[in-house]
């Protein structure tokens, strides 16, 4: 196994399976961009409902959040992908056209936004909470629409408290598109790693360069973290500093 | 103010939670439980139910076992993250750097699938006392639910053991405790109770963890409904008890550590 020559497995073109494995790395960046945002949108929304919302909404969010967090991912990504799926089609069966067969991207980022959507609206809630409430009233005082409230008030005010619980649902995110693996109709990097192993038989070369992508992504998004966090925390006073 | 006054009275409390929109939350759910069960077939589960409880067993001895031997490696990890000379503490934060940042799914087929295609390779392997374990699936899943557990809560310990405040141990010091006594009197105790928070929150993830196990042959409790799903094409039912099935392990985790919290005395000075 060994013998055959780690760099030609490794290689980017043909013979080597290099360029799968980058294909899948992209693929993976893709996903997590993607199921970050739509977890984003998901939970500002569910922030908002849960602090601003009435009783339903409120009670409705709760038991969102209190299951998707006390239940398996992967049983959430099987659930939705195939209940998803299958509803998908039932209504276009139902108003006369084709079944299609859903787009792998698209259902993985689908899939784990919504995952992604209730850690994300314990973060922003939470961060929205630590915000000095007087800075909301007063902008409300000054005859602020909600909108604009949002968008120039709380949420640049509450960033630096909500920057390490999102960076860290970043970090999940990248972790969490190995899980579409397990269903296996997205090419994403764990799932093109399986194939090529498979394939060459070398499983450890493969599993070790993957796992090595993998921590590529994690490191060089530390460091972008902390760039961000930084720039959130512009004009704020150091606590807790060396 | 009397204490009567600001405590509220369980009858109260009870009546506060059940506003009239629970009330009608409550029906519609017992209405939807309802519906599931007349219109979904169930009639699979009576062929099912000695191998998901064997299943359900694995499942919760897996996270026992990991969680334990994980937190016990956790300590030193944190510890020689805080203390230790630079040999040991660069090699502990990159083992939690490196467990952190790649998926555990990875570790797990990496471990199972990796090492276990060269271990057959090394003729002293194959002869040793260890190989009738070597071929099960079993001790990989351990090693490497044990080992992402040890890392995250490495972390946690890491912090938790740099938090304990420094006049506390110097004065255990000045006392004449030998460092031991100090760690094992003063230091840890400490810790693991500021931990001890954070360990259920890990404890709770790490049984979410443990479906992943079904990918290399162990016949946990999601094993067992991916089986069902197989054998008789019913996609949705076992999937859904799957669910709620966790949903209660979370709930009873979540309330036994909250128990354990509340029977650790937490006097602020």
């Amino acid at each position: 196994m060994l013998q055959v020559g780690t760099l030609e497995l490794l290689a980017p073109y043909p013979p080597g399976w290099g360029g799968n494995l980058l294909r899948g790395l992209v693929n993976s960046i893709y996903i997590a961009i993607g199921a970050y945002a739509l977890g984003l949108l998901i939970g500002t929304a569910g922030a908002y409902g849960k602090l601003y919302g009435g009783p339903i909404t409120r009670d409705l969010l709760e038991v969102y959040t209190t299951v998707v967090r006390g239940v398996p991912e992967l049983i959430l990504i099987l659930l939705l992908y195939y209940a998803g799926g299958d509803l998908i089609n039932r209504v276009l069966v139902g108003i006369g056209s084709s079944p299609v067969d859903i787009n792998g991207l698209i259902a993985g980022i689908v899939v784990l936004g919504v995952v992604q959507g209730a850690y994300s609206t314990e973060v922003l809630r939470g961060a929205i909470l630590a915000v000095p409430q007087g800075q909301i009233e007063a902008a409300r005082a000054y005859g602020m629409p909600p909108m604009l409230l949002m968008r120039r008030i709380t949420l640049p005010a509450m960033l630096p408290f909500a920057i390490p619980g999102l960076a860290n649902l970043w970090l999940i995110a990248t972790k969490d598109t190995a899980l579409l693996a397990v269903v296996g109709s997205f090419s994403e990097l764990t799932l093109e790693t399986r194939q090529a192993a498979g394939a060459t038989k070398a499983y450890f070369t493969f599993y070790m360069a993957a796992g090595a992508l993998y921590l590529l992504l994690t490191l060089v998004s530390n460091i972008v973290i902390a760039r961000v966090e930084n720039w959130a925390r512009r004009g704020m006073p150091w606590v807790g500093g060396h | 103010m009397s204490v009567a006054d600001i405590t509220v009275a369980p009858a109260t409390r009870a009546s506060l939670w059940l506003q009239p929109h629970r009330i009608g939350l409550i029906l519609v759910a017992i209405g939807l439980v309802l519906l599931a069960a007349f219109t979904m077939r169930w009639d699979w589960i009576p062929n099912y139910t000695g191998l998901a409880l064997r299943g359900l067993w694995t499942t919760i001895w897996l996270l026992v076992v990991t969680s334990a031997l994980g937190l016990l490696l956790a300590i030193p990890i944190g510890l020689v993250q805080v203390t230790g000379p630079r040999w040991l503490s660069y090699p502990a934060l990159w083992f939690c750097t490196v467990i952190r940042g790649t998926p555990l799914l990875l570790q797990l087929w990496l471990l199972y699938y990796g090492l276990g295609s060269l271990f057959p390779q090394f003729p002293w392997i194959r002869e040793s006392f260890l190989w009738p374990y070597l071929r099960q699936a079993w001790p990989y899943a351990v090693l490497s639910l044990t080992l992402s557990y040890a890392a995250y809560e490495g972390e946690v310990m890491r912090g938790a053991f740099a938090g304990v405040a420094r006049g506390q141990l110097e004065a255990a010091r000045a006392f004449g405790m030998r460092r031991w006594t100090v760690f094992r009197r003063i230091w840890l105790p400490q810790a693991l109770r500021s931990a001890l928070p954070t360990l259920a929150g890990e404890t709770v993830l790490q049984l979410k963890c443990t479906p992943l196990v079904a990918t290399i042959t162990v016949i946990d409790i999601y094993a067992v409904a991916s089986r069902v799903r197989q054998d008789t094409f019913i996609i949705y039912e076992p999937l859904l008890l799957l669910a709620l099935i966790y949903l209660c392990m979370t709930g009873v985790l979540v309330f036994l550590f909250r128990k354990l919290e509340a029977r650790i005395p937490n006097r602020l000075g």
